[in-house]
């Protein structure tokens, strides 16, 4: 492959003890694009970010991001690697010790030797980038859900990394936060040149900012396409998945055995 | 049947522990091995100082005074049997210096700050804060762990000697000025007796040893603990637990290397 991917993702697989999670994952991410990764709950999506920043590594497979291999990296390199990423955590995961300011100004502190005057001027830019100039001097405990996720999202590209992952941006927004979260993103990707990866359910927020959709099912991809090919898609579990429905080919069920079979057994 | 299920039971908890044993020393060598930041950046190191040993400082000073006041009490009588009440200065000095000081202030530490520090990492971990920080580049165990870690082992000793001097005065008041032994031989004879190095340092040395048994039981706990609700209570639990016995352990094994009998 020779087109400008920062990042590739060629034939991962994973398994917790000897459940398989991811089986058999082909992605790319070209430079400068928004790509979305959507799933249902359980799918394995914040499993393939985890192997993104080299947290887990694949039973077979590798990700590759700006010409190295994640997983054949040794502590320094991936050190120096995970400085190019950044990530907003499903759950915000702000460090609850600190406020709002040293949240935002953490990464400013530990990685670079820049004087306490223009970290001042950044976090108050990217708090401001966030709609939350003003609120520098709380806890985070004292943020609502959205706020925090907000805040994580300053903290997140605090450093202005080439590829940003966002795990679930739009859950528990309302519907203003929500599009102002979704054009924030997608500004956010423009502005800095960056790449980067939304993993969300939320179909109709996605498909307004994004260039490119992985549909995931059970660990493997089972659709791939640009937004508009996605909205005219004709495939049963697109159209099951954009529209929400119950049945269809996608399984809504943990994979077990056979549910009527257990109660058979038992009764 | 259920002899070789119990079997395997204690089989797989052997394994378990000395499993846990290990990772809990390859746990230890990463934080002395991850130190540098928390000397080369000492105001981080300063903050846990504040945060575990002079939140501690209340309970130790109470602690101190009334095991003082109490070995005054139950020295003064069991010495005015033998007719030699002055020497009760020199009883409450050794009795804190060697033993009770660095033994009582290590477990009050490990149940005031060896507890929050299992509860904090733990929280930190079930609320993906050190997953956060790895990803953003930060070694965790340089960054959160280690000057938890250096200081508990700066803060020990010093309280223990906080302690230790407040369980003297306690003992001064109680003998003293309540009971009526005499001042000066009370002073005199504590003076005389206390030993610089075979006492003094000697505790010294026990309160660093506990000092770093718990952080290292208390930060491997939190690190180690699942990231749930009861993982993190379940933890701080045997942190205590664990703390205290390993204290009371390492002080037979060092007062049987110091003093032994002569
Ligand atoms: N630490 C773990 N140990 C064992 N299994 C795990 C672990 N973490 C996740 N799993 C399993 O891996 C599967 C994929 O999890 P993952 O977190 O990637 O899902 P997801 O697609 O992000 O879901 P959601 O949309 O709900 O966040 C799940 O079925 C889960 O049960
Ligand atoms: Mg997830």
């Amino acid at each position: 492959m020779s087109s400008p991917a920062l990042l590739e993702i060629r034939d991962v697989n994973f398994a917790y003890d000897s459940r398989p999670i991811l089986k058999g994952i082909n992605m790319t991410f070209p430079k400068g694009k928004l790509i979305a990764i959507m799933g249902l709950s359980g799918c394995g999506k914040t499993t393939i970010l985890r192997h993104i920043g080299g947290v887990l590594k694949p039973t077979r497979g590798y990700v590759k991001m700006d010409g190295q291999i994640i997983h054949e990296l040794d502590q320094d390199n991936l050190y120096q690697m995970r400085r190019k990423m950044g990530m907003l955590f499903q759950f915000g995961a702000l460090f609850t010790d600190m406020t709002v300011y040293d949240n935002v100004a953490f990464q400013m502190r530990e990685h670079t030797d820049l004087p306490e005057e223009i970290i001042r001027d950044l976090v108050m830019m990217k708090l401001h980038a966030v709609g939350l100039y003003g609120t520098q001097n709380l806890m985070p405990a004292e943020l609502s859900g959205g706020m925090a996720r907000r805040v994580a999202l300053a903290r997140t590209v605090a450093l202005d990394p080439m590829l940003i992952m966002y795990d679930e941006p739009f859950a528990g927004l309302d519907p203003i936060s929500l599009t102002v979260v979704g054009e924030l993103i997608r500004r956010l990707n423009d502005a800095l040149g960056a790449t980067s990866i939304v993993v969300t359910h939320d179909v109709q927020e996605s498909l307004k900012i994004v260039d490119y959709v992985y549909f995931v099912s059970d660990g493997a991809i089972i659709a791939e396409g640009t937004a508009d090919e996605i909205r005219a898609s004709g495939e049963a579990f697109v159209k099951q998945f954009v529209h929400g429905e119950m049945d269809g080919p996608i399984p809504f069920h943990y994979p077990a055995g056979d549910y009527n079979k257990d109660l058979g057994v038992r009764a | 049947m259920s002899i070789l299920d119990n079997l395997r039971g204690i089989g797989a908890r052997v394994v378990n522990a000395v499993w846990r044993i290990g990772y809990a020393s390859r746990f230890f060598l990463m934080t002395l091995l991850y130190s540098g930041m928390s000397f080369r950046r000492f105001r981080l190191t300063v903050r846990e100082i504040f945060f575990s040993g002079v939140m501690s400082l209340i309970i130790i000073l109470v602690a101190g005074m009334f095991v003082g006041m109490v070995l005054g009490l139950q020295g003064y009588e069991t010495l005015k049997r033998y007719g030699s009440e002055s020497a009760l200065g020199s009883l409450v000095a050794l009795s804190l210096v060697r033993e009770l000081g660095p033994v009582l202030a290590a477990l009050l530490f490990a149940s005031r700050a060896g507890s929050a520090m299992t509860a904090e990492i733990g929280l930190m971990k079930a609320t993906e804060q050190i997953a956060a920080m790895e990803l953003m580049a930060v070694n965790p165990i340089a960054r959160v762990v280690a000057p938890r870690f250096w200081a508990g082992v700066i803060s020990m000793p010093l309280l223990a000697a906080m302690f230790s001097a407040m369980g003297v005065f306690g003992g001064y008041v109680v003998g003293v000025v309540l009971i009526g032994v005499d001042e000066g031989s009370f002073w005199s004879q504590m003076q005389g007796a206390v030993d610089f190095q075979h006492d003094v340092l000697n505790g010294v040395i026990k309160s660093l040893v506990f000092g770093v048994a718990v952080t290292v039981i208390s930060l491997f706990e939190g690190y180690d603990s699942p990231p749930t609700a009861e993982g993190v209570s379940g933890a701080t639990t045997r942190t205590v637990v664990q703390s205290s016995l390993a204290i009371l352990m390492l002080d037979f094994i060092l007062t049987a290397f110091m003093f032994r009998g002569d």
